[in-house]
């Protein structure tokens, strides 16, 4: 018999959890997490198209075996509905970002031809500093983050990421 | 019925005499009677709940207590309050029997030993703040042993929450992790639903403590009927039935399997799937190890009975784990005191798990055939596939690890052996009493040396080791099982925790059996500073009042037994009186739990002690 917490590597996992909109669930889930010491990279929550449910989408890391205890003690929060995870299938993934970059005049255009590379939007022009929003997956928003910081970063805030799942593919595609 | 079992109401002024003497017969007839009118209740309250009619008017109070009657409940623990005044007040003329503890936290573990004495949810009600704050040991307690218990709390009014208020305690944020759900009540529209949900949780799927939150102002608010107590809980649906594909991959590898071992927990009493683990383990000769919340599942006395296993088994129990090819895990959840080191536990075993809850299965060892759902259903299924099997080589590889390494004592010193007491009490009792105990030394001799023959018959604090739980919980199992024997085998510093509720044993007159193992030690500490911290015993000598006194004190007769040659007769005298009777035996001071498995050890490295 082996021990299960010796086996398999960290990885990134993203989970959504659909709950009760009630009080005190998120610090239920919240305090689940920390009281069993799994880690919780980003946790996002908000209403759905249903007023009686919120979703969360929680980005997670760990081995297999604590992703799959994650996922059953979620499972066993009366007010959770149901847990999903999005890493086992397509996804669309977004994270939004603000960032305040320092930006004197002479530098305004650079930075409005990279927000336009990148596809993001000018949202707030300072006269020493431009505010840009920005949507995209993970990798894009830390790859927009890099590119500007030799620009000097004031501020930045990320909602942290949001995940649906892809509609099927038709069969024999 | 003025005055039954509960004795004097909160309000009643109680002078401590006013109580009838109650026999037997007559609580028997009251139970039977008591049972028929909760049928009755049960069959006709979906079509006729007064709750349902339009135009009543209801305070949150009526509500909550209607709620209570149609959930069957006859019996409350706790203790009253300035934000629990509405529900007692609708207590003070309820049929429901309230017994008032001393301290909400005896009031907390005697709704979960009443729990655990008859599968039916224990009810406990403290005020806010401190009375809530005082339930979290009961509540975390039953938590961690799976006891379905309800505690009903006030709160301040919705007004002044968040506003530190007097008596004011975030109840909600503070046991949201010792219980499987809990309910700040916000509107008296949602008070029915929520009740009526709360119950449900607690008792289905794995039970557990369910808390409800009530503030004042919504126990004496009114509304007009009728009153919505439709479930809404669209996220909780516990799986019961097992996968008929794992069961038959089960019962294959049952089949498959030379040296098998049933590894049996708490979960079997919660399902009542005791005679179906007898079943398969004497058509398959498997035989059974119990966890310390299993003893009773199967009875001890039968050749295939390995008894308790873990840090304080039996080394047959230990040895048998460590050699099986398969281990059969039903209703238990490998506990760090029952596997030892990880790694090398059970290391040719394959595993079977089957449990009702899916966040055990793989939690601590890589599980090879998990069935999640209702033990006995699965069990039912599964006995019928397995076959009969001799298995004659391994049994008889068991009975010689029997006969070497018994469990067993210095009989012959001439001070009290606590074993000795425990051995005595099994045996003057026949088997057939309901045991409680504290937590310690005491607890594990009584795991040991008294042999448990029947599911419900021995309750303890196994997963939280709560010391303190076993006076209360007796009061609680005493309520529950009026016809039977109840002996709180104790420890003298976890009697001292809450020794206070021989007060509530004096008042409802409750002949419930204290056996006091005192050795001057918290035992099972002292142990651990003698074996690894060089002797050096850091404040755990106790200072010990005189106990006699304090029981006789409360109106309880005591008899303190200092001679080996008492013990026998001391039992026997206090098995047959009608009242509650302390024994206090005075029991050699530095005695040891052995077997045992040092901490982070392989069961198969256990020291025997002076057993070997």
């Amino acid at each position: 018999m082996s021990n299960i917490n010796k086996e398999n590597k960290p990885t990134k996992n993203i989970l959504g959890v659909l709950v009760q909109n009630q009080p005190g669930v998120l610090a239920h889930v919240a305090g689940m997490f920390a009281a069993r010491g799994f880690n919780i990279d980003s946790l996002v929550v908000g209403r759905t198209e249903d007023p009686s449910l919120s979703r969360m989408v929680i980005v997670t890391s760990g081995d297999q075996a604590t992703l799959e205890q994650i996922r059953k003690q979620l499972g066993k929060i009366v007010t959770v509905v149901k847990v999903r995870n999005y890493s086992e299938q397509e996804c669309v993934e977004r994270d939004l970002l603000l960032i305040q970059v320092h930006c004197p005049p002479e530098k305004r255009s650079d930075l409005f031809e990279l927000t336009n590379v990148f596809r993001g939007t000018v949202v707030d022009v300072g006269s020493k500093s431009l505010i840009i929003q920005l949507t995209g997956t993970e990798k894009k928003i830390e790859a927009f983050i890099e590119v500007c910081r030799p620009y000097g970063i004031l501020q930045l805030s990320r909602t942290g990421l949001i995940a649906m799942p892809r509609a099927p593919h038709k069969t024999g595609e | 019925m003025a005055n039954t079992l509960t004795g004097g109401r909160p309000g009643h002024r109680w002078d401590g005499l006013g109580v009838p003497e109650i026999t037997i017969g007559t609580l028997l007839e009251r139970i039977k009677t008591m049972a028929k009118k909760a049928e009755s209740t049960v069959s006709s309250r979906s079509s006729q709940s007064p709750l349902s009619q339009a135009g009543k008017v209801w305070n949150g109070a009526q509500i909550l207590h209607q709620v209570l009657i149609e959930e069957g409940v006859e019996h409350i623990f706790g203790y009253t309050g300035g934000a629990v005044l509405p529900i007692f007040d609708v207590l003070y003329d309820s049929p429901i029997k309230f017994i008032l503890t001393r301290h909400e936290q005896g009031g907390a573990h005697a709704a979960d030993a009443y729990a655990r004495a008859t599968g039916r949810v224990g009810v406990v009600i403290a005020t806010s703040g401190p009375g809530a704050t005082n339930l979290t040991t009961g509540l975390a307690t039953a938590y961690m042993d799976s006891s379905p218990v309800v505690a009903i709390t006030g709160q301040v009014r919705t007004h002044l929450i968040g506003n530190d208020a007097f008596q004011e305690a975030d109840v909600t944020g503070i046991t949201r992790p010792i219980t499987k759900h809990n309910v700040l009540v916000k509107d008296i529209k949602d008070l029915g639903h929520i009740i009526k949900e709360c119950f449900h949780i607690a008792r289905t799927g794995r039970p557990s403590p369910v808390l409800i939150d009530i503030p004042v102002d919504i126990s004496s608010g009114k509304i007009e009927g009728p009153i919505d107590t439709e479930m809404q809980i669209p996220g909780y649906r516990p799986r019961f039935k097992g996968h008929l594909r794992q069961i038959q991959l089960a019962a294959n590898l049952i089949n498959e399997s030379h040296k098998p071992v049933l590894y049996v927990g708490g979960g079997v009493i919660i399902s009542q799937a005791s005679d179906l683990i007898r079943q398969l383990a004497i058509k398959a000769n498997i035989p059974v190890t119990t966890t310390l919340m299993g003893l009773g599942t199967f009875d001890e006395t039968h050749p295939l009975a390995l008894k308790m296993l873990g840090m304080h088994g039996t080394a047959y129990a230990n040895y048998a784990v460590q050699e099986s090819d398969l281990l059969i895990a039903v209703g238990a959840r490998f506990d760090d005191r029952v596997t030892g080191k990880l790694d090398t536990f059970a290391p040719h075993a394959k595993v079977i798990h089957i449990d009702i809850d899916p966040a055990s299965i793989s939690k601590n060892v890589k599980v090879d055939v998990p069935v999640v759902g209702d033990a006995q259903q699965i069990l039912g299924e599964l006995v019928k596939l397995v076959e009969p099997n001799p298995r004659t080589d391994w049994l008889e590889q068991i009975e010689q690890w029997k006969k070497k390494y018994p469990l067993k004592y210095d009989t012959q010193s001439n001070t009290i052996k606590p074993q000795y007491v425990i051995e005595t009490l099994g045996r003057l009792a026949d088997g057939d009493a309901v045991i409680t105990t504290g937590v310690g030394q005491h607890q594990m001799w009584a795991a040991q040396f008294f042999n448990y023959t029947t599911p419900r018959q021995f309750i303890t604090s196994g997963g939280l080791g709560t010391m303190g739980f076993g006076l209360p919980a007796a009061i609680g199992a005493q309520i529950a099982r009026p016809d039977k024997i109840v002996i709180d085998i104790d420890g003298d510093s976890s009697f001292s925790m809450t020794l206070v509720e021989l007060a509530t044993i004096a008042q409802y007159k409750l002949p419930i059996k204290i056996a006091l193992i005192s050795n001057t030690f918290q035992g099972m500490v002292r142990q651990w500073q003698e074996l690894f911290y060089d002797r050096r015993y850091s404040q755990t000598k106790m200072y010990l009042p005189n106990f006699a006194k304090i029981a006789e004190g409360f109106g309880i007769k005591a008899i303190v037994v200092t001679d080996k040659n008492q013990v026998e007769d001391v039992i026997a005298q206090a098995l047959k009186e009608d009242g509650p009777v302390l024994m206090d035996f005075h029991v050699e001071p530095e005695e040891n739990v052995w077997p045992m498995v040092a901490p982070a050890k392989s069961l198969h490295e256990m020291e025997l002690g002076r057993l070997a």
